[in-house]
This record gives structure tokens, sequence and C-alpha cells, in this order.
């Protein structure tokens, strides 16, 4: 099976763990993700002015290019999946959105919303399952004390994002638990880290990310998971000591594709 | 009433007369410490008229845009989407920017994703 794949410019560059044993791990599951032809970068942040159409056009023509390829879209970047499926929200349920955006790309078809974007969580949840994952891991991750973590751009607005209960989520626990390893609950797994102003002000990034890992560790937490390039970033220099590291390099370790760090 | 405040409203599509003032927005906020102005005072002083105070204030670049505000206002009030607003209102006059692009080499380190360049510019400057 082939699924079209948006990575974004990180994956690229600075997160290529996150992207690599993502793509490898998802073709041993027997899910092909084949990358978008021509993709642009999405713009990172999701323009909450309404009168801004431009910076919504290359989410728009990504999301073009899936309906016309018949494929659903997947992202794995927490960014690129909130600013690409909040604008196939917006091309739904905004009708002047939708006509100014066909308007001006004039594409063969106009777009209206038919491309349906998934998380490659989502994937592993809703196409995989995780009892299906769970039959393929040849190394658990047995012993292991994972801390699940969200931030903000999965889970909020949910009525956009419909990707989890946004107070109480699962869907990572539910891949810690088939991977093997035994998930730690705690408060801050859905606060935001904070690295999002890392460059405007680090005081704030550093109280941010300091206040998750803390809680993360004080519950007993090894390691912290996450899927945004950008709160690795800040978790990790930010933060304090508990290592972090994207959910797929431990994927990758669990069906036995990538050797487990000593 | 500020000739701002119907700005503020077009910008951001949200009515903040909406607003119940339960202050649930600004008891989530992880900025509440680095802004002196916090979202339920966005909400309503952009009703009052005093959207200049607001865009002289130091909050607009330091809310997160982490959307908790959003998700927990019981009356969609979008606290954080006025907070926008308000920030584009000053960076879309001239001269507005608040971050340009030849700042960011002297910000790069080794690690940091392009995420937070690409970030920081459609945050902190027009046409990002």
């Amino acid at each position: 099976m082939t699924y079209s794949y948006f990575p974004g410019c990180t994956l690229k560059t600075r997160g290529k763990d996150l992207d690599t044993w993502g793509r490898a791990s998802m073709e041993a599951l027997g899910i092909h993700l084949e990358e978008l032809p021509q993709w642009q970068c999405c713009g990172a942040v999701y323009p909450l002015a309404k009168d801004e159409i431009g910076s919504r056009l290359s989410a728009v023509r990504a999301l073009a290019a899936a309906r016309d390829l018949g494929t659903p879209l997947v992202t794995l970047c927490s960014a690129c999946h909130h600013v690409i499926k909040r604008t196939n929200y917006d091309i739904r349920h905004d009708a002047l959105f939708r006509d100014r955006a066909n308007n001006y790309m004039a594409p063969d078809t106009a777009y209206q919303g038919e491309a349906q974007v998934l998380h490659y969580l989502e994937v592993l949840r809703d196409h995989v399952g995780f009892d299906t994952l769970a039959k393929k891991v040849v190394k658990p991750l047995t012993g292991r004390k994972i801390g699940a973590y969200y931030g903000c751009l999965l889970l909020r607005p949910s009525k956009a994002m419909a990707f989890d209960d946004p107070e109480n989520p699962t869907i990572l626990e539910d891949f810690i638990q088939a991977i093997g390893a035994q998930p730690v609950f705690y408060a801050q797994r859905n606060e935001c880290c904070g690295g999002y102003v890392t460059l405007e002000d680090p005081s704030l990034s550093q109280a941010r990310a300091g206040a998750v890992l803390h809680n993360a560790a004080a519950q007993g937490a090894d390691t912290l998971i996450t899927a945004c390039p950008l709160c690795l970033y800040n978790l990790q220099k930010n933060g304090g000591k508990l290592p972090v590291v994207y959910f797929t390099e431990l994927l990758a370790e669990a069906l036995g594709l990538k050797e487990v760090p000593v | 009433m500020s000739q701002w405040t119907d700005t503020i409203r077009q910008i951001s599509g949200v009515d903040p007369r909406k607003c119940m003032k339960c202050g649930k927005c600004t008891a989530t906020c992880p900025a509440y410490d680095h802004m002196e102005y916090h979202p339920h005072q966005f909400v309503d002083m952009v009703t009052t008229g005093r959207v200049e105070e607001l865009m002289a204030s130091k909050g607009i670049y330091t809310c997160l845009t982490c959307f908790a505000c959003v998700e927990r206002c019981p009356r969609s009030v979008e606290p954080a989407a006025i907070i926008e607003a308000v920030r584009l209102a000053v960076i879309r006059q001239q001269g507005g920017n608040h971050m340009t692009p030849d700042q960011i080499p002297g910000l790069l380190d080794e690690e940091l994703p392009q995420q937070a360049i690409t970030s920081a510019l459609r945050k902190y400057s027009k046409g990002g």
C-alpha cells in the first residue's frame, strides 16, 4: 500500500532521525510512504489571521496534489501536520477561503477538501493497528519507562485537529505499550514546551522546558518521546538531562531496524 | 471605541464580546509570567478600545500560540487569535517587523531546527 508523504523542511535537515526511522518502520509494516513531488514548505506556523490567504496556499497545493494522486496525505512533523490539517479544515468549512484559494491557484479541478490528512501516529493507530504493531515487535523495550510528550500542535484545537482527546490523549501511550515499554503519565504532557519563542525570549523557553522535564522525571520517566523537531530541540537545549528522542527512533528499535544505543 | 477595535475583529474573525469573563484562558496560559497583559485582558481591552496599549506590550511577542486558551474557552472566543491580530496590527505597519532575515545568522546554533527559523519569521515579520 502506498500513501503520499509530506516530510517538510526540518525532516530533510536537522530532523532526519524522525524521517529516516519513520519511513523505514512504515515500510516494515507494509506501507510505503511516497514523498509528494515538488512539495513546498508549509510555513511551520498556521496563520490565525482570517485575512491571510497566501500563507496557507503551500498547504493547499500539497492537499490538491494528494487528492490528484488518490492517496491519503501522511505527515510526521507536528507543525506540518497542524498547518496542513487546519488548512484542509478551512477549505471544507470556510467558503470564502476556498473560493479565494481556488481563484488564485486556478487548478484544473478546484480543491474542495477531498484529501485525507493523517498523522503518522494515526496511520499506526487506525490503519496498521497497535495490536498488529505489537505482534511485529521483535525487540520489545521491556522495562523502559517512557513519557509521551504531546505538546500543543498535535492536539489543539481539537475541533480542527480531531487527533485525540485534547485533555486526556492516549495515542502515544498506546504506542509505547505496543512497543513493549511502560508509559509514564504526567500532567505536563500536553502543555506547551515554549519552543516557539526560543529565539525571542529564551528565559520563557527554559522555564517551560524545565517544567515539562521536571514533571516527567518526577513521575519516573527515563525518556521522553515527541513528534516535533522544535520540541525536541527546546527540551534538550533548555530543559535538563532527561533524554528526549523521536518516537520513530524507538519504533525502529522495537522493529529491529535500528541498533539499540548502549 | 478605538479605530483599532474593528481592525482586530476583522483580522482575527473573532467577536471578543462573546467573552463571559471566566478567566480560564489566563488561568491556563503557560506564558502568564512573561506577559504584562494576560489573555483575558487582551479580550477585554480590545472590546473597550484600549488596543494601542496592547500593541505596545511585550506580550504580543511572547504568546506561545499553544492554543491552550483557545481549546479551553467555554465561549469559543479564541484569545490567541486576538493576540495574533494585535501583533499583526503592529507588524503590518511600515517598518513594523519585529524580526528580519538579517538577524537570523546571529541567532543560529548547530542544532537549531529550520522549523524554529521559519516559525519566528512568520510570527515576527510580514510576508514571512
